[in-house]
């Protein structure tokens, strides 16, 4: 074993470097966040590198805890809904839902047809501009391409005018309310969702021009962070992620709550053309990109029933709601499809006006778990690609 | 595959693991979501029998909770605190995936020793779920590969959804307004 130079003085020194006998190799630790633009929100991982390759990745979460499970053993179950938002804050409406539905089913509470349509339109909505955020517009960002994302968010802004002219909120909502919603829609609210659903194929084409063929970006995201499809289920992932890996599962079409049996619509898989392999960054952008056209079709066909059928959109969207929650003893386990995968909420009532226990199944969690497995190997340029397609809130993930 | 219903699911398991299977319940009756209940020394082999029975198949752990049953009525919560577990089975019919069956497993952990089997080397996902079971309730996952907090700081005192829990005045020697 030689000693080790570093400031090389005599001629045998240098000859000792040239060599490649002097060269250290020893594994280093750095921390990736909390404060790092792809990290999506405070978030730290500490990464074991050699060289470049990480040799492990320890995700350090519970910057943005904010006790949400002890919060809501103190409220009522209305009062639940706002906090519910505040966890994916990019597609609160589906958080909403996701609960609305749990304490309905757990009461027996049916909705009106009119509800039902409008959860779904605005639902759907969500998903989209959930989509346009994170799975596409940052997505990009976060692989070096930055004008998609403008692209992105012109559109989404769209989406947010129509929420906050329909609730007054852009962000969090608070709009899907157990049994009914807090408002009735305003008279141009189908106009404006036909217009919208009319100039947003030209976006999806406009994005795949600029993202989808791309050779920087395909070359960045195919044969990257390929997790198998026995390995996802083993995570518990869910959503586009595990669709991207080559389960055709969607809890839209599985469990069919809601009116969701009476749309016509794809659940997009990965595949492997074009060098791309099942289960990797590139799919997983690419069963979004597909997913959000799938939701502009479920849009579109709900506001054609609603014109068909000028009655459907008439009567009180809260005539509905249970003048008192409170709920026999028991429990229910309920999941609803959001825009990151399977949201579950686990209530326990004890008869009271208050949950006794409100557990969340947070989709981005479970799904951030697999982040250790999916990147080891990978060079840490990857590991930004691989963070950036999970598509991750750390509001949900720390709740 | 076929669908098995939780009634036979629960005297399969009776008849296979005997008196550590507890009773069938569903509360409330028409809403509720039905669940059995195991003793929890014998939950990962209960878990591990329902993931590898040709019949059940239980790919896929939706969820793992801990609860804190001591403030519930009823004799059989006095000083209890549990876990559940919602799995399911997710298989191939046709081209698309579907939920062949789901069943919910429960278990009552004594909070003056908290001990249960972990579940993590079943399923991947029990990981993060039981570090967070041992974060907020401090119930202990024996055999779990890195049982440490997740969301709280390494060094929080108290188990905080539990009932009867304090909010600190002090954390880290430094005076907590409200």
């Amino acid at each position: 074993m030689q000693e080790l130079v570093d400031h090389p003085t005599t001629e045998a020194q240098v000859e000792l470097i040239r060599s490649g006998k002097s060269l250290r190799s020893e594994e280093m630790t750095i921390n990736m966040g909390p404060q790092h633009p792809s990290t999506h929100g405070v978030f730290r991982v500490e990464l074991v590198l050699d060289g470049e390759q990480v040799v492990d990745a320890i995700p350090h979460l519970g910057y943005l805890h904010r006790c949400f499970e002890k919060h809501t053993e103190a409220m009522t179950y209305p009062q639940v809904i706002p906090y519910c938002d505040r966890m994916d804050y990019l597609g609160a409406m589906n958080n909403d839902w996701g609960y609305a539905l749990a304490v309905e089913q757990l009461m027996g509470v049916q909705v009106s047809e009119k509800v039902e349509y409008i959860r779904v339109i605005v639902g759907e909505l969500n998903r989209i501009a959930s989509h346009l955020v994170g799975g596409i517009g940052t997505y990009g960002l976060d692989v070096g391409a930055f004008t998609p994302f403008l692209y992105c968010f012109r559109d989404r802004e769209i989406i947010l005018n129509i929420f906050e002219k329909l609730c007054g909120a852009r962000l969090l909502y608070n709009y899907v309310w157990v049994g009914g919603l807090s408002h009735d829609i305003y008279p141009t609210f189908l106009d404006e969702i036909e217009s919208f659903c009319g100039q947003f194929r030209n976006t999806i084409r406009e994005v795949n021009e600029l993202l989808t063929g791309n050779k920087i970006f395909t070359t960045r995201t195919k044969k990257v962070g390929v997790i198998t499809k026995e390995v996802a289920i083993n995570y518990g992932i869910s959503g586009p992620m595990l669709r991207a890996s080559g389960v055709k599962w969607d809890i839209r079409r599985d469990d069919r709550y809601s009116i969701y049996d009476r749309f016509d619509f794809e659940i997009p898989i990965g595949n492997d053309n074009d060098g791309a392999l099942i289960g990797d960054c590139y799919n997983r952008y690419w069963v979004r990109m597909r997913e959000m056209e799938e939701s502009l079709r479920i849009v579109e066909q709900a506001v054609r029933d609603c014109r068909k059928t000028p009655t459907l959109m008439q009567g009180d969207v809260q005539k509905d709601v249970p003048k008192r929650i409170k709920p026999a003893s028991g429990e229910i386990y309920s999941r609803t499809e959001t825009s990151k995968g399977e949201l579950g909420f686990y209530i326990i009532s004890a008869n009271g006006t208050n949950p006794y226990r409100v557990k969340v199944r947070p989709p981005c969690f479970v799904n951030l778990s697999i982040l250790p497995d999916a990147t080891r190997g990978y060079y840490v340029a990857d590991l930004i690609a691989i963070m950036g397609s999970f598509d991750f809130v750390m509001g949900e993930v720390d709740r | 595959m076929n669908a098995v219903p939780i009634e036979a699911i629960h005297a399969d398991l009776q008849s296979k693991f005997s008196d550590m299977i507890g009773d069938l319940r569903r509360e409330p009756a028409e809403t509720g979501t039905a669940y059995i209940i195991v003793k929890a020394e014998w939950i990962r082999d209960v878990c591990l029998y329902l993931r590898d029975d040709p019949q059940y198949l239980m790919n896929n752990l939706n969820l793992l909770s801990c609860v804190d049953f001591r403030e519930m009525k009823g004799q059989e919560y006095q000083g209890q605190l549990g876990v559940v577990y919602h799995m399911s089975s997710l298989q191939p019919v046709g081209d698309e995936w579907k939920t062949i069956h789901s069943v919910a497993i429960k278990s009552y952990v004594p909070l003056s020793d908290p001990h249960i089997p972990s579940v993590a080397r079943v399923w991947r996902t029990a990981d993060w779920h039981e570090r967070e079971g041992y974060d907020m309730f401090g119930i202990i996952f024996d055999g779990h590969p890195d049982l440490r907090r997740i969301l709280l700081p390494s060094d929080w005192e108290g188990y905080p959804l539990r009932k009867d829990y304090k909010v600190p005045d002090y954390y880290n020697g430094m005076k907590v307004p409200y």
